[in-house]
């Protein structure tokens, strides 16, 4: 029983990752019809920057000039990755997808699997093919329940992806900008007729997509200190599969879809050899998707999108 | 002139779809396009909308501007000019209050906002009734008034309406020209309809042109057009 609630607090951790990036998967899906393959890669870029951004502040930190506390680096590292990795999610959506979106999808596939190329070469040309360790910015505190071991890190990591995925949803629920999106996923031509810019709604999707990308992969490296710029693929595949599994347009889905790929692989691997962990948890989720091909929440849907 | 086209061109790939058309209406105006189905109705609002590029050449200017320089979004929040699309285009899984909303994005004054959801809500009292549905639901009568809704919050300078009448049951359709005939009186809306239906559209606008195959062929008040022979044989039934 402790070890199977052991493997429930691992897989909420593991889940909250790829239900992250999901999240920003699911949302360019939704809204501009594209999946994003780079979105794995700017989830590596958004470990790294935070990499870089904790990095200098515990320099600046130790060296006298600016004393801050452990938690307001991490506050400050999670803030300032956001924003930047916004902003290159932006720069993805201006110079990669824009002047694609009337082109077929096999265009914009395969422009995602380039921009992901350059951001991993652009990290080793910049970072070095060495591996680099995330600095530890809080002490990490273990409380005992039982046999259940929890530290203060895996509650944070949990807690923190669980408030932006509400906040999102509310953004997206009650907002102007979060209407506009929504209609934008059902019938993006006629938009522009009630005065909102598809190019504005595009950029800011990308931004909030690329921004929640940063927040799981400064989360990653808090829990796996070790960065490399090939982290990102195994992860935007993984979150692809998560989208799919949420349904198109579902923020909910996506979130829960990711929990459950971790679920699933965790579980899968207390069950079987670890070797066999994603051919296993993959082959159930390609079970499902048979039965349900649109994802939990997805509604079949119809490609009336031109006027 | 409110609106000016002059030598509008239109393509779709290689096949063109508008053939030097031109066209005023004048602030306040109803002004009705009659044409058989692949006319280029549709096409012509759309240019005026800037949803599909006018070639090189021709000029569409709105209130002394040149519309060409516009992005649809921008004619929409800056010249006031609002568009029904065909087959109304509702957001389905938005409800018939974030509808209207979506339509007053860009706007910033927001009192004249909410008083013109009430305008709207008084005007088509259904809509209010169903405010919280989502939009998918409504019936077809409805959907459309939600639609000429949606342009009424949206801008109302010039209305672009492309089959307000299509499927509608005619008493339906009574009532939804007569909101629109209440809306050009009283804030002075211009109204450029197309349509098929070209008995009703006649009747409903001062003036009106005739499209055939991308060209205006004739045009005249509605009037003469009603009486005109030709009108009569091809689109009156005789």
């Amino acid at each position: 029983m402790t070890y199977f609630l052991q493997n429930v607090v691992n897989a909420l951790q593991w889940g909250s990752f790829y239900a992250l990036i999901a999240l920003g998967y699911s949302m360019v899906y939704s809204i501009l019809m594209l999946f994003n393959f780079a979105h794995g890669d700017i989830f590596m870029v958004g470990a790294y920057i935070g990499f870089g951004v904790a990095t200098l502040l515990v320099a600046l930190s130790a060296g006298g000039a600016v004393v801050l506390p452990g938690w307001l680096i991490l506050v400050l590292t999670l803030l300032i990755s956001m924003f930047l990795t916004a902003l290159l999610g932006m720069l993805v959506e201006r110079v990669g997808y824009r002047p694609l979106r009337d082109a077929p999808r096999a265009s914009a596939a395969i422009t995602g699997l380039m921009i992901g190329i350059i951001l991993e070469t652009g990290n080793l040309w910049l970072v070095g093919a060495r591996r680099v360790s995330f600095p530890s910015l809080i002490p990490t505190a273990t409380y005992d329940l039982g046999g259940v071991i929890l530290t203060n890190k895996k509650i944070m990591i949990v807690l923190v992806a669980l408030a932006f995925m509400l906040a999102l949803h509310f953004f997206v629920r009650r907002s102007k900008w979060g209407m506009a999106m929504r209609a934008m996923a059902v019938d993006y031509v006629v938009v522009p007729l009630m005065g909102v810019s598809i190019n504005a709604v595009a950029r800011l999707t990308f931004a909030i997509g690329s921004a929640l990308a940063a927040v799981a992969g400064i989360l990653f490296s808090i829990a796996y200190p070790v960065l490399d710029p090939y982290m990102g693929i195994v992860f935007g595949w993984k979150a692809f599969v998560a989208a799919i599994l949420g349904g198109r347009g579902s923020i909910m889905g996506a979130a829960l879809a990711g929990f459950l790929l971790g679920f699933i692989e965790i579980f899968v691997a207390m069950a079987f050899p670890s070797t066999l962990r994603d051919l296993i948890a993959y082959s159930i989720i390609m079970i499902i998707l048979v039965f349900r091909p649109h994802g939990f929440f997805g509604e079949p849907y119809s490609t009336k999108l031109r006027l | 002139m409110m609106l000016e086209i002059d030598n509008l061109h239109v393509s779709y790939g290689k096949i063109r779809a508008l053939h030097g058309v031109s066209l005023t209406v004048d602030a306040g105006e109803i002004v009705c396009v009659i044409g058989a189905n692949g006319a280029g109705k549709s096409t012509m609002l759309r240019a005026v909308s800037r949803l599909v590029p006018a070639e090189k050449g021709g000029t569409m200017r709105f209130a002394g501007r040149n519309l060409l320089e516009y992005p649809p979004e921008k004619v929409v929040s800056q010249l006031g000019v609002s568009h029904v699309p065909e087959g109304r285009r509702l957001f389905g899984n938005l409800t018939v209050r974030e509808n209207l909303l979506l339509a007053a994005f860009a706007r910033r004054d927001h009192e004249a906002v909410a008083r013109d959801l009430k305008r709207v809500y008084a005007i088509f009292p259904r809509l209010e009734e169903r405010a919280g549905q989502k939009a998918g639901t409504l019936s077809g009568g409805e959907q459309q008034m939600l639609a000429i809704g949606r342009a009424f919050v949206s801008g109302r300078r010039l209305m672009l309406l492309d089959e307000p009448s299509m499927g509608l049951a005619p008493l339906l359709m009574m009532n939804v020209f007569a909101a629109l005939t209440e809306i050009n009186r009283s804030e002075g809306t211009a109204i450029l309809l197309v349509e098929q239906n070209a008995r009703l559209a006649l009747q409903f606008a001062s003036r009106g042109y005739v499209l055939e195959n991308g060209h205006i062929v004739l045009s005249g008040d509605s009037r003469s057009l009603l009486h005109d022979e030709n009108v009569q044989k091809a689109y009156l039934g005789g």
